[in-house]
């Protein structure tokens, strides 16, 4: 495929990997934020070529993930009303909430459609004006332009009868509580290179000076990644702690001017819980108060859900790069993509799921 | 975006609830993964549990008077009922015939059973009809007995379509997903994703423009093809697949289980044109487990192997055939796969279908 088979191919990144062994002379553990990256690191083995001294933990860049169990179960409950058509991206149906999921409501009659884009949610609410369509939005700044974008459509044309279930998490604000957690062993990261491409890479200049820790915000194919590791390490081996930007292909320094109003004239910052991490002050997007009307936390009165998670999996550990999804006592026993645990196993971008799917063999042996 | 002091996250851990088992039938029971496999498991088989059957293959191979008849049954419910290179009445027939081929049966009678909703129009009925009969024309074979069932308005998505299909085996012919054994070849007819793509091209919220056609076609004279290059001394064929629903994924990991051997694939023999390798990386999907319609895997002996890929080669629907891969000792199972970079990745079976990725 033209512009993207030049980043798969196999003597560029050998080449690299042999650049990041003459670089690398001391132990150094690496984060890459976005589950994308993930996913690519474990389809493609980008691991099994760095040197032993280069460990890649995986970040809580995962969208599904993190999104909190009540906003899960809120929206197996809207969809259960039989008023109600809830509409979401495809990745949210599998994960489970506290005793049931989203295909199982759909089982159960719920009205539960799949979307590849939120205008299509307010396509269905245009055509079907007797029912209320609710998108369950989530995900990080990447998504969230066309969220508000539904949003804003929506009150242009005075649509009652569509509304939004959001919950909208922020990249920076992750990378700040894992910095100053006691436990945290990270020393450069790889910063999502979606999440930069509509927010540029100027917000993590603060995060770079605050904690002199490098960034590099990085694409998604095996060489980005590679050539990503390689600016990290040439960073810590020299004492250096700058943000750099390897995907220059897609991301600029102020990044998507448009995208960025929009979702300043729909979105407002907020608190908010992270499935698996717990509440992180500012790192979230709700809709703002001119937008209330399309709020479905507003619009339904759904009560405060709180739910209490018991201790079998260590998403939280994997979510902040502590622990391995290996290092799970339950993962590919009581934990498959079947059965999960967790959503870190159901999530196409999750780094269980990534594991379990590419890498059990080397479990096997 | 500023930010207040971060609390320390370290000691809040949280964790789902696991679901209870499962009482109610999900779409992902139909999506021919490990939900469709546990499904057969635990209700189907108990129930009917029979030698031909037990062999778990696309069709059952039965004893009649000496003679050995394949036969098999397939229910279409795809929507949309008409897509580029096909509709729901040629598929009736392509699928049947291909589930009989994979056994090496020559097919020879089909059944046709409609259940139409009440209101469906009476000219998409006549196209789907014509469609069908000219498929069965062109693969020699007859729609020789029928049903109609017509279903209450709001009860029927339109049209569905069951066909069951007769052949008869040729002498020496023993194929079966069991019989793969280290050292055999993995051979691949041609590019993978096209039905599935092309379907899901069409798919209310998400058309796309793409010249990408399904594969859907009858593959038995391929089939013959192949099969007259081994011989009775020299049965080189171990075993055949259409990989349909879950694609080459689930159809090489049932082999690889059926037969307790590994099967390694090496990514970059994989035959996937280029549209639809854009629009999976659009989407999120992998190909390896599209559905396609007119392909099939065969498992053969190391031996036979080039002659088998000649004559595939040599037939218009095996034209883009390949060697993808090779069974071996090691993670009996599993199917795994060499990327570009030279390292190996697993090559799962899904739990359902495959869900587009949110960003």
């Amino acid at each position: 495929m033209k512009y993207l088979d030049e980043y798969r191919d196999h003597r560029i990144a050998r080449a690299l990997a042999a650049e990041i062994v003459q670089a690398t002379t001391r132990p150094w553990v690496l984060m890459e934020i976005c589950g994308g990256q993930t996913h690519t690191i474990m389809r493609y083995g980008i691991d099994e070529l760095l040197p032993r001294n280069i460990e890649i933990v995986h970040g809580p860049g995962c969208p599904v993930c993190v999104t909190p169990l009540e906003t899960v179960d809120k929206a197996i409950a809207l969809a259960l009303r039989p008023d109600v058509i809830l509409v979401s991206y495809g990745d949210m149906l599998r994960v489970p909430g506290s005793h049931s999921d989203l295909f199982r409501a759909k089982a159960q009659g719920a009205d539960v459609r799949i979307a590849y884009s939120p205008t299509e949610a307010v396509k269905i609410a245009r055509a079907n004006p007797e029912r209320k369509v609710v998108f369950l939005a989530i995900g990080f700044e990447t998504t969230a332009p066309a969220n508000a974008m539904a949003a804003w459509q929506a009150k242009r044309e005075g649509l009652a009868n569509f509304s939004m279930l959001v919950s909208h998490v922020l990249v920076p604000p992750a990378i700040r509580a894992l910095m100053v957690s006691s436990s945290n062993r990270v020393q450069g990261f790889i910063a999502p290179g979606h999440v930069c491409t509509v927010m540029g890479c100027k917000e993590y200049e603060s995060l770079v000076h605050d904690f002199r820790v490098p960034i590099v915000v990085g694409g998604f194919e095996p060489v980005d990644i590679l050539e990503a590791v390689l600016m990290l390490v040439r960073q810590l081996e020299a004492g250096e702690a700058k943000l750099e930007n390897q995907y220059v292909r897609s991301v600029s320094y102020q990044g998507n001017i448009p995208a960025q109003e929009i979702m300043a004239e729909v979105f407002e910052i907020a608190d908010q819980k992270w499935r698996g991490i717990g509440p992180i002050p500012q790192s979230g997007l709700r809709l703002s108060s001119e937008y209330a009307a399309y709020d479905a936390d507003r619009v339904f009165d759904l009560g405060e859900i709180t739910v209490d998670e018991p201790a079998e999996c260590i998403s939280a550990q994997v979510l902040q790069g502590l622990k391995k999804p290996t290092d799970c006592p339950a993962f590919g026993m009581r934990c498959t993509p079947e059965n999960p645990l967790g959503a870190p196993m159901v999530s196409s971008e999750g780094a269980c799921a990534a594991y379990y799917h590419y890498r059990r063999h080397a479990v096997a042996k | 975006m500023s930010t207040k002091t971060p609390v320390d996250i370290n000691l809040q851990f949280s964790c789902p609830t696991p679901l209870p088992a499962r009482d109610t039938i999900l779409l992902g029971h139909g999506s021919g993964g490990k939900l469709s496999a546990e499904l057969i498991r635990d209700i189907f088989l108990p129930a009917f549990q029979n030698p031909s059957l037990a062999r778990l293959d696309d069709q059952a191979i039965v004893n009649v008077n000496g003679q050995r008849l394949a036969i098999t049954t397939d229910s279409f419910v795809v929507k949309p009922l008409f897509f580029p290179g096909g509709d729901i009445g040629s598929l009736a027939v392509h699928g049947t015939i291909n589930d009989l081929a994979m056994g090496g049966a020559t097919p020879m009678f089909l059944s046709a059973a409609f259940i139409i909703e009440e209101g469906f129009s009476m000219d998409e009925l006549r196209r789907v009809v014509n469609s069908l009969r000219r498929a069965a024309a062109e693969a020699g074979v007859h729609v020789v007995t029928g049903d109609t069932k017509v279903v209450e308005k709001g009860k029927g998505d339109g049209l569905f379509i069951n066909t069951t299909g007769i052949g008869l085996v040729p002498e020496g012919v023993d194929l079966s997903a069991d019989r793969a054994r280290p050292g055999d070849k993995v051979l691949l007819s041609g590019s993978i994703g096209d039905h599935g793509i092309a379907i899901l091209a069409q798919r209310e919220g998400l058309e796309f423009e793409t010249t990408i056609q399904s594969d859907s076609a009858a593959l038995h004279a391929l089939v013959a093809r192949m099969l007259g290059v081994s011989s009775n001394d020299n049965p080189g064929i171990r075993c055949m697949r259409d990989p349909t629903r879950g694609g080459v994924s689930s159809t090489l990991n049932e082999i690889a289980e059926r037969s307790q051997v590994g099967i390694e694939l090496e990514e970059s023999s994989l035959p996937i044109h280029e549209e639809v390798r854009g629009a999976c990386e659009l989407l999120g999907l992998d190909p390896l487990y599209v559905a396609n319609e007119g392909k099939l895997l065969a498992i053969v002996a190391p031996e036979a192997a080039d002659a088998v890929l000649g004559a595939m080669r040599g037939h218009p629907l095996g034209a883009e055939a390949q060697i993808i891969g090779t069974v071996q000792i090691e993670n009996p199972g599993l199917v795994t796969m060499r990327t570009p970079l030279g390292t190996t990745r697993v090559v799962d079976m899904l739990a359902g279908d495959q869900l587009p990725r949110i960003c």
